[in-house]
Protein backbone atom coordinates (compact mmCIF):
# COMPACT_ATOMS: atom_id res chain seq x y z
CA UNK A 1 0.00 0.00 0.00
CA UNK A 2 2.78 2.39 1.02
CA UNK A 3 4.57 1.43 -2.19
CA UNK A 4 1.54 2.40 -4.28
CA UNK A 5 1.21 5.76 -2.53
CA UNK A 6 4.93 6.44 -2.99
CA UNK A 7 4.71 5.66 -6.70
CA UNK A 8 1.57 7.76 -7.06
CA UNK A 9 3.33 10.64 -5.32
CA UNK A 10 6.39 10.24 -7.54
CA UNK A 11 4.24 10.20 -10.70
CA UNK A 12 2.32 13.31 -9.62
CA UNK A 13 5.57 15.06 -8.79
CA UNK A 14 7.02 14.18 -12.22
CA UNK A 15 3.82 15.47 -13.84
CA UNK A 16 4.07 18.83 -12.08
CA UNK A 17 7.80 19.06 -12.83
CA UNK A 18 6.95 18.47 -16.51
CA UNK A 19 4.19 21.09 -16.55
CA UNK A 20 6.48 23.54 -14.74
CA UNK A 21 9.29 22.89 -17.23
CA UNK A 22 7.04 23.38 -20.27
CA UNK A 23 5.56 26.57 -18.81
CA UNK A 24 9.01 27.86 -17.93
CA UNK A 25 10.21 27.28 -21.51
CA UNK A 26 7.09 29.00 -22.89
CA UNK A 27 7.66 32.10 -20.74
CA UNK A 28 11.40 32.09 -21.54
CA UNK A 29 10.63 31.87 -25.26
CA UNK A 30 8.09 34.74 -25.16
CA UNK A 31 10.67 36.83 -23.32
CA UNK A 32 13.47 36.02 -25.77
CA UNK A 33 11.31 36.81 -28.84
CA UNK A 34 11.65 40.54 -28.09
CA UNK A 35 15.35 40.58 -27.24
CA UNK A 36 17.84 41.28 -30.06
CA UNK A 37 19.64 39.93 -32.02
CA UNK A 38 16.79 38.88 -34.33
CA UNK A 39 17.89 35.96 -36.46
CA UNK A 40 16.00 36.66 -39.68
CA UNK A 41 17.92 34.17 -41.80
CA UNK A 42 17.31 31.31 -39.37
CA UNK A 43 13.62 32.33 -39.15
CA UNK A 44 13.24 32.05 -42.94
CA UNK A 45 14.99 28.68 -42.96
CA UNK A 46 12.58 27.40 -40.30
CA UNK A 47 9.55 28.93 -42.06
CA UNK A 48 10.56 27.05 -45.19
CA UNK A 49 10.98 23.78 -43.29
CA UNK A 50 7.76 24.17 -41.29
CA UNK A 51 5.53 25.71 -43.92
CA UNK A 52 6.66 25.18 -47.50
CA UNK A 53 7.77 21.59 -47.01
CA UNK A 54 4.46 20.75 -45.31
CA UNK A 55 2.39 21.96 -48.27
CA UNK A 56 2.15 18.60 -50.11
CA UNK A 57 1.04 16.54 -47.10
CA UNK A 58 -1.41 19.22 -45.94
CA UNK A 59 -2.76 19.35 -49.49
CA UNK A 60 -3.41 15.59 -49.59
CA UNK A 61 -4.88 15.34 -46.09
CA UNK A 62 -7.25 18.27 -46.50
CA UNK A 63 -8.30 17.39 -50.06
CA UNK A 64 -9.27 13.86 -49.01
CA UNK A 65 -10.92 15.12 -45.83
CA UNK A 66 -13.03 17.58 -47.84
CA UNK A 67 -14.05 14.82 -50.25
CA UNK A 68 -14.88 12.38 -47.45
CA UNK A 69 -16.88 15.04 -45.60
CA UNK A 70 -18.95 15.72 -48.74
CA UNK A 71 -19.60 12.02 -49.32
CA UNK A 72 -20.45 11.25 -45.68
CA UNK A 73 -22.81 14.21 -45.38
CA UNK A 74 -24.43 13.29 -48.71
CA UNK A 75 -25.22 9.90 -47.23
CA UNK A 76 -27.48 11.59 -44.65
CA UNK A 77 -28.60 14.73 -46.44
CA UNK A 78 -29.85 13.04 -49.65
CA UNK A 79 -32.30 11.09 -47.49
CA UNK A 80 -33.79 14.43 -46.44
CA UNK A 81 -33.39 15.90 -49.91
CA UNK A 82 -31.05 18.53 -48.51
CA UNK A 83 -27.92 17.97 -50.62
CA UNK A 84 -27.73 21.70 -51.14
CA UNK A 85 -26.37 22.04 -47.59
CA UNK A 86 -23.43 19.74 -48.24
CA UNK A 87 -21.26 22.67 -49.30
CA UNK A 88 -22.09 24.69 -46.15
CA UNK A 89 -21.38 21.67 -43.97
CA UNK A 90 -18.01 21.05 -45.63
CA UNK A 91 -17.02 24.72 -45.45
CA UNK A 92 -18.00 25.23 -41.81
CA UNK A 93 -16.48 21.93 -40.67
CA UNK A 94 -13.21 22.65 -42.46
CA UNK A 95 -12.85 26.28 -41.36
CA UNK A 96 -14.02 25.90 -37.76
CA UNK A 97 -12.62 22.50 -36.88
CA UNK A 98 -10.94 20.14 -39.31
CA UNK A 99 -8.67 22.64 -41.05
CA UNK A 100 -6.92 23.82 -37.87
CA UNK A 101 -6.92 20.44 -36.07
CA UNK A 102 -5.85 18.20 -38.95
CA UNK A 103 -3.15 20.65 -40.05
CA UNK A 104 -1.85 20.88 -36.48
CA UNK A 105 -1.77 17.08 -36.16
CA UNK A 106 0.03 16.70 -39.49
CA UNK A 107 2.56 19.40 -38.56
CA UNK A 108 3.04 17.91 -35.06
CA UNK A 109 3.86 14.57 -36.68
CA UNK A 110 6.11 15.98 -39.36
CA UNK A 111 7.73 19.06 -37.84
CA UNK A 112 7.36 18.43 -34.09
CA UNK A 113 9.04 15.04 -34.42
CA UNK A 114 11.89 16.49 -36.44
CA UNK A 115 12.43 19.34 -33.95
CA UNK A 116 12.63 16.89 -31.02
CA UNK A 117 14.94 14.54 -32.92
CA UNK A 118 17.24 17.41 -33.97
CA UNK A 119 17.39 19.09 -30.56
CA UNK A 120 17.57 15.70 -28.79
CA UNK A 121 20.58 14.69 -30.88
CA UNK A 122 22.18 18.07 -30.17
CA UNK A 123 21.56 17.49 -26.46
CA UNK A 124 23.07 14.01 -26.28
CA UNK A 125 26.10 15.05 -28.35
CA UNK A 126 26.62 18.05 -26.00
CA UNK A 127 26.03 20.60 -28.78
CA UNK A 128 23.51 22.43 -26.58
CA UNK A 129 26.09 22.62 -23.77
CA UNK A 130 28.58 23.85 -26.37
CA UNK A 131 26.20 26.70 -27.28
CA UNK A 132 26.10 27.63 -23.60
CA UNK A 133 29.90 27.64 -23.30
CA UNK A 134 30.05 29.96 -26.34
CA UNK A 135 27.78 32.37 -24.43
CA UNK A 136 24.77 31.78 -26.70
CA UNK A 137 21.38 31.19 -25.09
CA UNK A 138 20.00 27.89 -26.49
CA UNK A 139 16.39 29.09 -26.11
CA UNK A 140 17.13 32.24 -28.08
CA UNK A 141 19.18 30.43 -30.71
CA UNK A 142 17.15 27.25 -31.18
CA UNK A 143 13.61 27.73 -29.83
CA UNK A 144 12.73 31.30 -30.84
CA UNK A 145 13.14 30.87 -34.65
CA UNK A 146 11.14 27.61 -34.54
CA UNK A 147 8.47 29.20 -32.34
CA UNK A 148 8.01 32.21 -34.62
CA UNK A 149 8.12 30.05 -37.76
CA UNK A 150 5.39 27.77 -36.39
CA UNK A 151 3.24 30.67 -35.15
CA UNK A 152 3.41 32.31 -38.58
CA UNK A 153 3.23 29.25 -40.82
CA UNK A 154 0.65 27.08 -39.04
CA UNK A 155 -2.19 29.65 -39.41
CA UNK A 156 -1.17 30.13 -43.07
CA UNK A 157 -1.15 26.37 -43.61
CA UNK A 158 -4.58 26.27 -41.95
CA UNK A 159 -5.99 28.81 -44.43
CA UNK A 160 -4.49 26.70 -47.22
CA UNK A 161 -6.00 23.51 -45.72
CA UNK A 162 -9.43 25.18 -45.39
CA UNK A 163 -9.33 26.17 -49.05
CA UNK A 164 -8.13 22.76 -50.30
CA UNK A 165 -10.75 20.98 -48.15
CA UNK A 166 -13.46 23.14 -49.66
CA UNK A 167 -12.09 22.33 -53.13
CA UNK A 168 -12.24 18.61 -52.25
CA UNK A 169 -15.88 18.98 -51.22
CA UNK A 170 -16.58 20.95 -54.41
CA UNK A 171 -15.14 18.16 -56.60
CA UNK A 172 -17.45 15.59 -55.02
CA UNK A 173 -20.46 17.92 -54.75
CA UNK A 174 -20.32 19.21 -58.30
CA UNK A 175 -18.96 16.24 -60.27
CA UNK A 176 -20.31 13.29 -58.30
CA UNK A 177 -23.43 14.56 -56.54
CA UNK A 178 -24.27 16.89 -59.46
CA UNK A 179 -24.97 20.02 -57.44
CA UNK A 180 -24.71 23.16 -59.60
CA UNK A 181 -21.32 24.84 -59.43
CA UNK A 182 -22.65 28.37 -58.77
CA UNK A 183 -25.04 27.28 -56.04
CA UNK A 184 -22.33 25.13 -54.45
CA UNK A 185 -19.93 28.09 -54.25
CA UNK A 186 -22.68 30.41 -52.99
CA UNK A 187 -23.73 27.92 -50.30
CA UNK A 188 -20.07 27.52 -49.30
CA UNK A 189 -19.44 31.20 -48.60
CA UNK A 190 -22.89 32.39 -47.49
CA UNK A 191 -22.89 30.79 -44.04
CA UNK A 192 -19.21 31.59 -43.36
CA UNK A 193 -18.73 34.47 -40.95
CA UNK A 194 -15.64 36.26 -39.72
CA UNK A 195 -15.87 34.54 -36.32
CA UNK A 196 -15.64 31.11 -37.99
CA UNK A 197 -12.38 31.99 -39.68
CA UNK A 198 -11.06 33.85 -36.63
CA UNK A 199 -11.73 31.05 -34.12
CA UNK A 200 -10.11 28.52 -36.47
CA UNK A 201 -7.01 30.65 -36.91
CA UNK A 202 -6.83 31.47 -33.20
CA UNK A 203 -6.84 27.76 -32.42
CA UNK A 204 -4.11 27.11 -34.97
CA UNK A 205 -1.97 29.76 -33.31
CA UNK A 206 -2.39 28.00 -29.94
CA UNK A 207 -1.59 24.65 -31.57
CA UNK A 208 1.59 26.14 -33.05
CA UNK A 209 2.76 27.18 -29.59
CA UNK A 210 1.93 23.72 -28.20
CA UNK A 211 3.83 21.89 -30.96
CA UNK A 212 6.91 24.09 -30.65
CA UNK A 213 7.21 24.21 -26.88
CA UNK A 214 6.48 20.49 -26.32
CA UNK A 215 8.87 19.34 -29.04
CA UNK A 216 11.66 21.71 -27.97
CA UNK A 217 11.20 20.82 -24.30
CA UNK A 218 11.38 17.12 -25.08
CA UNK A 219 14.49 17.74 -27.19
CA UNK A 220 16.19 19.66 -24.38
CA UNK A 221 15.56 16.96 -21.78
CA UNK A 222 16.63 14.04 -23.98
CA UNK A 223 19.10 11.68 -22.34
CA UNK A 224 20.81 8.45 -23.24
CA UNK A 225 21.93 8.40 -26.87
CA UNK A 226 20.00 7.14 -29.88
CA UNK A 227 17.44 5.24 -27.79
CA UNK A 228 16.77 8.39 -25.77
CA UNK A 229 16.24 10.43 -28.94
CA UNK A 230 13.74 7.82 -30.20
CA UNK A 231 11.82 7.82 -26.92
CA UNK A 232 11.79 11.62 -26.70
CA UNK A 233 10.50 11.91 -30.26
CA UNK A 234 7.66 9.45 -29.65
CA UNK A 235 6.76 11.13 -26.38
CA UNK A 236 6.84 14.56 -27.99
CA UNK A 237 4.45 13.59 -30.81
CA UNK A 238 2.04 11.77 -28.46
CA UNK A 239 2.02 14.67 -25.98
CA UNK A 240 1.50 17.23 -28.76
CA UNK A 241 -1.43 15.20 -30.17
CA UNK A 242 -3.12 14.93 -26.77
CA UNK A 243 -2.58 18.61 -25.95
CA UNK A 244 -3.82 19.72 -29.39
CA UNK A 245 -7.05 17.75 -28.99
CA UNK A 246 -7.48 18.93 -25.38
CA UNK A 247 -6.84 22.57 -26.33
CA UNK A 248 -9.23 22.18 -29.27
CA UNK A 249 -11.95 20.95 -26.91
CA UNK A 250 -11.29 23.78 -24.47
CA UNK A 251 -11.28 26.57 -27.07
CA UNK A 252 -14.24 25.19 -29.02
CA UNK A 253 -16.27 25.18 -25.80
CA UNK A 254 -15.00 28.66 -24.93
CA UNK A 255 -15.85 30.11 -28.35
CA UNK A 256 -19.23 28.38 -28.29
CA UNK A 257 -20.16 30.51 -25.30
CA UNK A 258 -18.22 33.68 -26.22
CA UNK A 259 -19.41 33.82 -29.85
CA UNK A 260 -22.73 31.96 -29.72
CA UNK B 1 43.15 31.95 -10.25
CA UNK B 2 40.26 29.53 -9.87
CA UNK B 3 39.20 28.51 -6.36
CA UNK B 4 36.67 25.76 -5.85
CA UNK B 5 35.37 25.74 -2.29
CA UNK B 6 33.22 23.01 -0.71
CA UNK B 7 31.50 22.24 -4.01
CA UNK B 8 28.69 19.69 -3.66
CA UNK B 9 26.24 18.38 -6.22
CA UNK B 10 23.86 15.41 -6.24
CA UNK B 11 21.75 13.92 -9.02
CA UNK B 12 18.87 12.21 -7.23
CA UNK B 13 20.46 9.99 -4.57
CA UNK B 14 23.81 9.99 -6.35
CA UNK B 15 26.20 12.38 -4.59
CA UNK B 16 28.60 13.19 -7.43
CA UNK B 17 30.59 15.99 -5.78
CA UNK B 18 30.93 16.22 -2.00
CA UNK B 19 32.66 19.22 -0.44
CA UNK B 20 35.23 19.36 -3.20
CA UNK B 21 38.07 21.85 -2.74
CA UNK B 22 40.68 22.73 -5.37
CA UNK B 23 42.74 25.74 -6.41
CA UNK B 24 44.05 26.22 -9.94
CA UNK B 25 46.76 28.85 -10.39
CA UNK B 26 46.81 31.21 -13.35
CA UNK B 27 48.79 29.92 -16.31
CA UNK B 28 49.17 26.35 -15.08
CA UNK B 29 47.95 23.09 -16.60
CA UNK B 30 45.91 21.31 -13.92
CA UNK B 31 45.03 17.73 -14.81
CA UNK B 32 42.16 16.14 -12.92
CA UNK B 33 42.29 12.35 -13.01
CA UNK B 34 39.69 9.87 -11.83
CA UNK B 35 37.64 6.93 -12.94
CA UNK B 36 35.01 7.20 -15.67
CA UNK B 37 31.77 8.54 -14.26
CA UNK B 38 33.36 9.90 -11.07
CA UNK B 39 32.17 13.45 -11.76
CA UNK B 40 35.09 14.99 -13.64
CA UNK B 41 32.93 16.33 -16.48
CA UNK B 42 30.32 17.51 -13.96
CA UNK B 43 33.06 19.49 -12.24
CA UNK B 44 34.06 21.15 -15.53
CA UNK B 45 30.44 22.04 -16.28
CA UNK B 46 30.19 23.68 -12.84
CA UNK B 47 33.33 25.74 -13.49
CA UNK B 48 31.87 27.17 -16.70
CA UNK B 49 28.45 27.67 -15.09
CA UNK B 50 26.50 25.13 -17.17
CA UNK B 51 25.48 23.40 -13.94
CA UNK B 52 24.64 24.98 -10.59
CA UNK B 53 25.92 23.30 -7.42
CA UNK B 54 23.71 22.31 -4.47
CA UNK B 55 26.13 24.36 -2.39
CA UNK B 56 29.70 25.60 -2.50
CA UNK B 57 31.52 28.31 -4.41
CA UNK B 58 33.66 28.66 -7.52
CA UNK B 59 35.68 31.87 -7.42
CA UNK B 60 37.23 32.97 -10.70
CA UNK B 61 39.30 36.17 -10.55
CA UNK B 62 37.48 37.17 -7.36
CA UNK B 63 33.93 36.53 -8.64
CA UNK B 64 31.66 33.69 -7.58
CA UNK B 65 30.43 31.85 -10.68
CA UNK B 66 27.67 30.06 -8.77
CA UNK B 67 25.97 33.37 -7.88
CA UNK B 68 26.16 34.93 -11.35
CA UNK B 69 23.12 35.93 -13.41
CA UNK B 70 22.87 34.72 -17.02
CA UNK B 71 24.30 37.97 -18.45
CA UNK B 72 27.34 37.95 -16.16
CA UNK B 73 27.86 34.27 -16.91
CA UNK B 74 27.82 34.94 -20.65
CA UNK B 75 30.43 37.68 -20.16
CA UNK B 76 32.59 35.27 -18.17
CA UNK B 77 32.17 32.50 -20.74
CA UNK B 78 33.65 34.72 -23.42
CA UNK B 79 36.96 34.37 -21.57
CA UNK B 80 36.59 30.57 -21.55
CA UNK B 81 37.14 27.89 -24.16
CA UNK B 82 35.88 24.37 -23.73
CA UNK B 83 36.76 21.22 -25.62
CA UNK B 84 34.07 18.57 -25.20
CA UNK B 85 34.67 14.84 -24.99
CA UNK B 86 32.95 14.22 -28.34
CA UNK B 87 34.04 17.64 -29.70
CA UNK B 88 30.34 18.74 -29.84
CA UNK B 89 30.73 20.42 -33.21
CA UNK B 90 27.50 21.88 -34.60
CA UNK B 91 26.76 19.38 -37.34
CA UNK B 92 24.60 21.74 -39.39
CA UNK B 93 27.56 24.10 -39.87
CA UNK B 94 30.86 23.93 -41.75
CA UNK B 95 34.19 23.77 -39.92
CA UNK B 96 34.65 27.50 -40.59
CA UNK B 97 31.24 28.41 -39.14
CA UNK B 98 31.92 26.19 -36.12
CA UNK B 99 35.32 27.67 -35.33
CA UNK B 100 34.21 31.27 -35.96
CA UNK B 101 30.88 30.87 -34.14
CA UNK B 102 31.73 32.92 -31.03
CA UNK B 103 33.32 35.70 -33.09
CA UNK B 104 30.27 35.94 -35.33
CA UNK B 105 27.88 35.95 -32.38
CA UNK B 106 29.70 38.33 -30.07
CA UNK B 107 31.78 40.71 -32.18
CA UNK B 108 31.17 43.10 -35.07
CA UNK B 109 34.16 41.65 -36.87
CA UNK B 110 33.70 41.62 -40.66
CA UNK B 111 33.43 38.24 -42.37
CA UNK B 112 36.93 38.34 -43.91
CA UNK B 113 38.53 38.99 -40.51
CA UNK B 114 36.63 36.09 -38.96
CA UNK B 115 37.85 33.89 -41.82
CA UNK B 116 41.43 34.98 -41.15
CA UNK B 117 41.11 34.21 -37.44
CA UNK B 118 39.52 30.84 -38.19
CA UNK B 119 42.34 30.00 -40.60
CA UNK B 120 44.91 30.91 -37.94
CA UNK B 121 43.16 28.80 -35.27
CA UNK B 122 42.96 25.85 -37.66
CA UNK B 123 46.63 26.25 -38.54
CA UNK B 124 47.47 26.22 -34.84
CA UNK B 125 45.78 22.81 -34.47
CA UNK B 126 47.43 21.52 -37.65
CA UNK B 127 44.37 21.46 -39.89
CA UNK B 128 44.99 24.04 -42.59
CA UNK B 129 42.47 24.45 -45.40
CA UNK B 130 39.55 22.35 -44.15
CA UNK B 131 37.21 25.32 -43.57
CA UNK B 132 34.54 24.21 -46.00
CA UNK B 133 34.22 20.62 -44.74
CA UNK B 134 31.22 19.51 -42.66
CA UNK B 135 31.82 17.81 -39.27
CA UNK B 136 30.45 14.52 -40.62
CA UNK B 137 33.37 14.42 -43.11
CA UNK B 138 36.00 14.55 -40.33
CA UNK B 139 37.68 11.71 -38.43
CA UNK B 140 37.44 11.52 -34.62
CA UNK B 141 40.87 13.08 -34.13
CA UNK B 142 40.16 15.87 -36.60
CA UNK B 143 36.86 16.64 -34.85
CA UNK B 144 38.70 17.01 -31.54
CA UNK B 145 41.20 19.35 -33.10
CA UNK B 146 38.46 21.43 -34.75
CA UNK B 147 36.73 21.50 -31.33
CA UNK B 148 39.99 22.77 -29.90
CA UNK B 149 40.29 25.41 -32.63
CA UNK B 150 36.75 26.56 -31.76
CA UNK B 151 37.70 26.71 -28.07
CA UNK B 152 40.76 28.91 -28.69
CA UNK B 153 39.51 31.08 -31.57
CA UNK B 154 38.14 33.68 -29.14
CA UNK B 155 41.53 34.06 -27.36
CA UNK B 156 40.31 32.63 -24.05
CA UNK B 157 42.12 33.03 -20.74
CA UNK B 158 40.98 29.65 -19.42
CA UNK B 159 40.56 26.48 -21.49
CA UNK B 160 38.73 23.42 -20.18
CA UNK B 161 39.46 20.07 -21.81
CA UNK B 162 37.08 17.15 -21.27
CA UNK B 163 39.01 13.95 -22.02
CA UNK B 164 40.94 15.39 -24.97
CA UNK B 165 42.71 12.12 -25.84
CA UNK B 166 39.86 9.65 -25.35
CA UNK B 167 38.83 7.82 -28.50
CA UNK B 168 41.78 8.83 -30.64
CA UNK B 169 44.77 6.72 -31.65
CA UNK B 170 48.02 7.02 -29.58
CA UNK B 171 49.81 9.10 -32.21
CA UNK B 172 46.89 11.53 -32.49
CA UNK B 173 46.65 11.54 -28.67
CA UNK B 174 50.28 12.61 -28.45
CA UNK B 175 49.69 15.28 -31.10
CA UNK B 176 46.80 16.63 -29.00
CA UNK B 177 49.02 16.57 -25.90
CA UNK B 178 51.68 18.57 -27.73
CA UNK B 179 48.98 20.96 -28.85
CA UNK B 180 47.77 21.55 -25.29
CA UNK B 181 51.32 22.23 -24.08
CA UNK B 182 51.96 24.45 -27.07
CA UNK B 183 48.78 26.47 -26.56
CA UNK B 184 49.61 26.89 -22.92
CA UNK B 185 53.01 28.32 -23.78
CA UNK B 186 51.91 30.40 -26.78
CA UNK B 187 48.63 31.80 -25.46
CA UNK B 188 49.52 31.75 -21.73
CA UNK B 189 46.15 30.27 -20.83
CA UNK B 190 45.13 28.48 -17.67
CA UNK B 191 44.16 24.92 -18.60
CA UNK B 192 42.07 22.40 -16.71
CA UNK B 193 42.23 18.97 -18.28
CA UNK B 194 40.01 16.12 -17.21
CA UNK B 195 41.30 12.70 -18.23
CA UNK B 196 41.93 9.12 -17.18
CA UNK B 197 44.78 8.76 -19.63
CA UNK B 198 47.90 8.74 -17.39
CA UNK B 199 50.37 9.03 -20.28
CA UNK B 200 48.68 12.26 -21.27
CA UNK B 201 48.43 13.46 -17.65
CA UNK B 202 52.16 12.98 -16.99
CA UNK B 203 53.08 14.70 -20.23
CA UNK B 204 50.97 17.86 -20.03
CA UNK B 205 50.39 18.52 -16.33
CA UNK B 206 52.00 21.11 -14.09
CA UNK B 207 49.96 19.63 -11.26
CA UNK B 208 47.67 16.60 -11.03
CA UNK B 209 44.61 16.23 -8.79
CA UNK B 210 42.81 12.96 -8.23
CA UNK B 211 39.03 12.95 -7.86
CA UNK B 212 37.50 10.04 -5.98
CA UNK B 213 34.10 9.71 -4.33
CA UNK B 214 33.28 13.35 -5.04
CA UNK B 215 36.43 14.72 -3.38
CA UNK B 216 39.96 15.62 -4.39
CA UNK B 217 41.99 12.97 -2.55
CA UNK B 218 45.43 14.20 -3.58
CA UNK B 219 46.86 17.12 -5.50
CA UNK B 220 50.46 17.88 -6.35
CA UNK B 221 53.17 18.24 -9.00
CA UNK B 222 53.61 15.38 -11.46
CA UNK B 223 56.57 13.80 -9.65
CA UNK B 224 54.79 13.87 -6.28
CA UNK B 225 51.82 12.05 -7.79
CA UNK B 226 54.05 9.58 -9.61
CA UNK B 227 55.81 8.69 -6.32
CA UNK B 228 52.78 8.91 -4.07
CA UNK B 229 52.32 6.56 -1.12
CA UNK B 230 48.53 7.02 -1.12
CA UNK B 231 47.09 3.56 -1.96
CA UNK B 232 44.07 5.03 -3.80
CA UNK B 233 46.14 7.19 -6.12
CA UNK B 234 48.78 4.44 -6.54
CA UNK B 235 46.11 1.97 -7.65
CA UNK B 236 44.72 4.42 -10.19
CA UNK B 237 48.01 5.58 -11.70
CA UNK B 238 49.35 2.04 -11.97
CA UNK B 239 46.04 0.77 -13.34
CA UNK B 240 45.78 -2.10 -10.84
CA UNK B 241 42.43 -3.88 -10.68
CA UNK B 242 42.97 -4.86 -7.01
CA UNK B 243 43.17 -2.22 -4.31
CA UNK B 244 41.08 0.17 -2.24
CA UNK B 245 39.15 1.49 -5.26
CA UNK B 246 36.08 -0.67 -5.58
CA UNK B 247 33.58 -1.05 -8.42
CA UNK B 248 31.24 1.52 -6.90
Amino acid sequence: MQNIITRLGQKSLNFFIYIGGVFNLLVGTFFQVFIPPFRRKELFVQMYRVGVLSLPIVFLVSLFTGMVLALQSAYQLTKMNAQIYISSLVALSMVRELGPVLTALVVAGRVGASITAELGTMKVTEQIDALGTLAVNPVKYLVVPRFLALCIMLPLLTVYADFIGIVGGYLIGVYKLLIGSTIYVKMTFDPLEFKDVFTGLFKSFVFAAIICIVSCYEGFRTEGGAEGVGKATTFSVVTSFILIIAADCLFTALFYFVFP
Amino acid sequence: MIEIINLSRSFGDNKVLQNLNLTVNSGEVMVIIGRSGCGKSVLLKHIIGLLKPDFGQIIIEGEDVTKMEDKELDQLRLSFGMLFQGAALFDSMTVCENVGFALKEHTDMPEYQIREKVARALELVGLKGIESLMPVELSGGMKKRVGLARAICNNPKIVLYDEPTTGVDPIMADAINELIIDLNHKLKVTSIVVTHDMVSAYKIADRIAMLYNGKIVEVGPVDDIRNTEDPLVRQFITGASKGPITEN
